[in-house]
């Protein structure tokens, strides 16, 4: 990506707390109105990254750019340009939710009092926060509220760049479904960058994903990119009436790389479910519909091309870290950064 | 400068919906409304030698070593704990300002509870209609000198109160550490004069300096109406030392 282009750009990002390496060489560039999923396991330096990022954490090396602006140099231009959702999402219990944001967007800079009104009435509405919900005591909110009235603290300022850290931790399938499309709203509007370990949520959501790894980026790029290095090739499944033996032969000659993942499960009479893997990346259903009608004694009921999900990704991206977590005597994580995610 | 007021007004509001702020506010006025009593009690039966007011506030210890904690002990220790802390400075508020506004905050309310005291005279003085008693009452340059040495002092306990509170994510454990550094800033300057060198015949001894730090001295001399620029600077290097340590707590554990 040109420098030019992005809207985040980490160099080399290193901290260190005492003799743990919470991060170490982490490089990776967002694009102007990109939507990007930051994941990795427990411990991996996503709230790390994003803590520096938001100018709350100093990297120990390295160098970042939020919309060209160096944040070692003008960290005070880059808060300004930021938007930030804590992990978590605290916020003060007792304050009603509008007079919450009132007084957050006097911190963030806007001055005139017509100003915050007008904007924070627009995000009220955009957040579905008015009316009672605005003077409700945020104490008494339900969770999926909460992460509204955040995301609404988080865009007061016109941010460019909006970092959001697990922001739908905790949240049940409604409240998932309504911040979902909160945020697709958003798409295009602003860069989003979403720390998280809740990979559906950032398969919908997210234009590409960068996934750390013990305080290294092991994989960056869209869902395609990411198929192509890590899960290469697609598991095709199969109901079929026949021998499955008999089956597994005719897409072999269709597919050499052709290899059956699990043993065939019958569905009842002869029909079984099949499934194979390929190392091949065209779409070879209707060749495998050819070569199954052309033999008499098979009769194919129903055949699905399934691409790797990002889950499998993300498994074969941390695949080493989790191996030497399964070792006995190993010592956990550094609970470096708060609620050891760091 | 602005957002500083802004930040300001947000913890004086804040305090004002706090439980612990009304806990504070009450048991210190419930306590030091019986010590009065008690100190007029004492005055019908026995004469006294200091107004009433000196000896009110020579008990000024009393309610300063609950009071400062339960105010203070919130401050940052809970923010820290929630993660507001890590909210307020992701804009573009710095660690000084916060510090200093939530200082100020916490100092009106500590000096409205004072203020609120002298309404304990004036209630006495309605029950007497002698005059020589509400000249004992109103002893103006006690009651003002107390409420100096109070307002003065109350710099120094209170940044060392909010100092303990940025050094812990637990407000019981802030509280603890700013009863304990109270104790030894109000009573351990006093013991220090049981140690042998700094007794007066000690040679080499640096009573001086020790008799420099006696906070039950200094309330005695603005009792007596002595305005002298020694305790202030006591106190406010004190307070700038305190309020510099915390600013650097709240930038530096993040």
């Amino acid at each position: 990506m040109d420098p030019a282009d992005a809207s985040i750009r980490a160099v080399d990002l290193s901290r260190s707390f005492g003799r743990h390496r919470a991060i170490e060489g982490v490089s990776f560039a967002v694009g102007r109105g990109e939507v990007v999923g930051f994941l990795g396991p427990n411990g991996a330096g996503k709230s790390t990254t994003v803590r520096i990022l938001t100018g709350l954490l100093r990297a120990s090396s390295g160098e970042a750019w939020v919309e060209g602006h160096s944040l070692a140099r003008e960290p005070e231009r880059v808060q300004q340009l930021l938007g930030y959702m804590p992990e978590n999402n605290p916020l003060p219990e007792d304050l009603r939710v509008g007079e919450f944001l009132r007084y957050r967007a006097a911190l963030k800079g806007l001055r005139r009092r017509r100003e915050r009104e007008q904007r924070v009435g627009e995000l009220l509405v955009q957040c579905d926060l008015q009316r009672e919900t605005e003077r409700k005591r945020i104490g008494k909110l339900s969770k999926g509220y909460r992460q509204r009235v955040g995301l609404a603290d988080a865009l007061l300022a016109h941010p460019r760049v909006v970092l959001l850290d697990e922001p739908t931790l905790g949240l049940d399938p409604h409240q998932v479904l309504g911040f979902r499309r909160l945020v697709e709203g958003l798409r295009g509007s602003l860069t989003l960058v979403l720390s998280s370990h809740v990979l559906p949520e950032v398969e919908r959501l997210c234009d590409r994903s960068v996934i750390l790894n013990r305080g290294q980026v092991v994989a960056a790029g869209t869902p395609a990119e990411l198929r192509e290095q890590f899960a290469a090739g697609r598991t095709y499944h199969l109901r079929a009436e026949g021998s499955p033996a008999e089956i597994g032969d005719r897409l072999r000659r269709v597919d050499p790389t052709l290899c059956r993942e699990e043993d065939p499960v019958e569905e009842g009479g002869r029909v079984h479910h099949l499934r194979f893997s390929s190392g091949a990346e065209p779409d070879l259903s209707p060749r495998f519909v050819e070569a199954l009608e052309a033999a008499g004694a098979i009769r194919l009921h129903a055949i699905h091309r399934e691409e790797a999900s990002l889950e499998d990704i993300f498994l074969a991206a941390t695949r080493p870290s989790w191996k030497e977590r399964q070792r006995p005597g190993r010592a956990e994580d550094h609970p470096a950064g708060r609620g050891g995610d760091a | 400068m602005r957002r500083f007021f802004r930040v300001l007004a947000h913890e004086w509001r804040c305090l004002w919906l706090s439980p612990a702020s009304y806990v504070a506010g009450v048991l210190f006025l419930l306590l030091l409304g019986l010590l009065y009593w008690a100190i007029l009690r004492g005055f019908t039966l026995l004469p006294q030698e200091q107004t009433p007011a000196t000896q009110f506030f020579r008990l000024f210890w009393i309610p300063v070593f609950f009071v400062v904690p339960l105010l203070t002990m919130r401050g940052f220790a809970e923010e820290r704990r929630t993660g507001m802390l890590e909210r307020t400075l992701t804009t573009t508020v710095r660690p000084v300002q916060l510090v200093l506004a939530k200082f100020g905050a916490v100092y009106g309310f500590y000096l409205l509870l004072w203020a609120a005291t002298l309404l304990f005279p004036w209630i006495a003085v309605q029950g007497t209609s002698l005059e020589a008693g509400r000249r004992l009452l109103y002893d103006l340059p006690s009651l003002w000198g107390g409420l100096l040495f109070v307002a003065v002092s109350g710099l120094l306990f209170l940044s060392l109160g909010l100092f303990c509170s940025s050094l812990s994510r637990s407000q019981l454990v802030s509280a603890i550490l700013s009863f304990t550094g109270l104790f030894l800033v109000i009573a351990g300057s006093r013991l220090l004069l049981e140690i042998p060198r700094v007794t007066p015949d000690a040679p080499g001894g640096f009573e001086g300096p020790v008799r420099y730090l006696q906070v039950f001295e200094h309330l005695l001399d603005f009792s007596a109406g002595i305005v002298d620029t020694r305790p202030f600077l006591f106190y406010l290097s004190g307070t700038v030392l305190f309020l510099f340590l915390t600013t650097v707590a709240v930038a530096r554990r993040l």
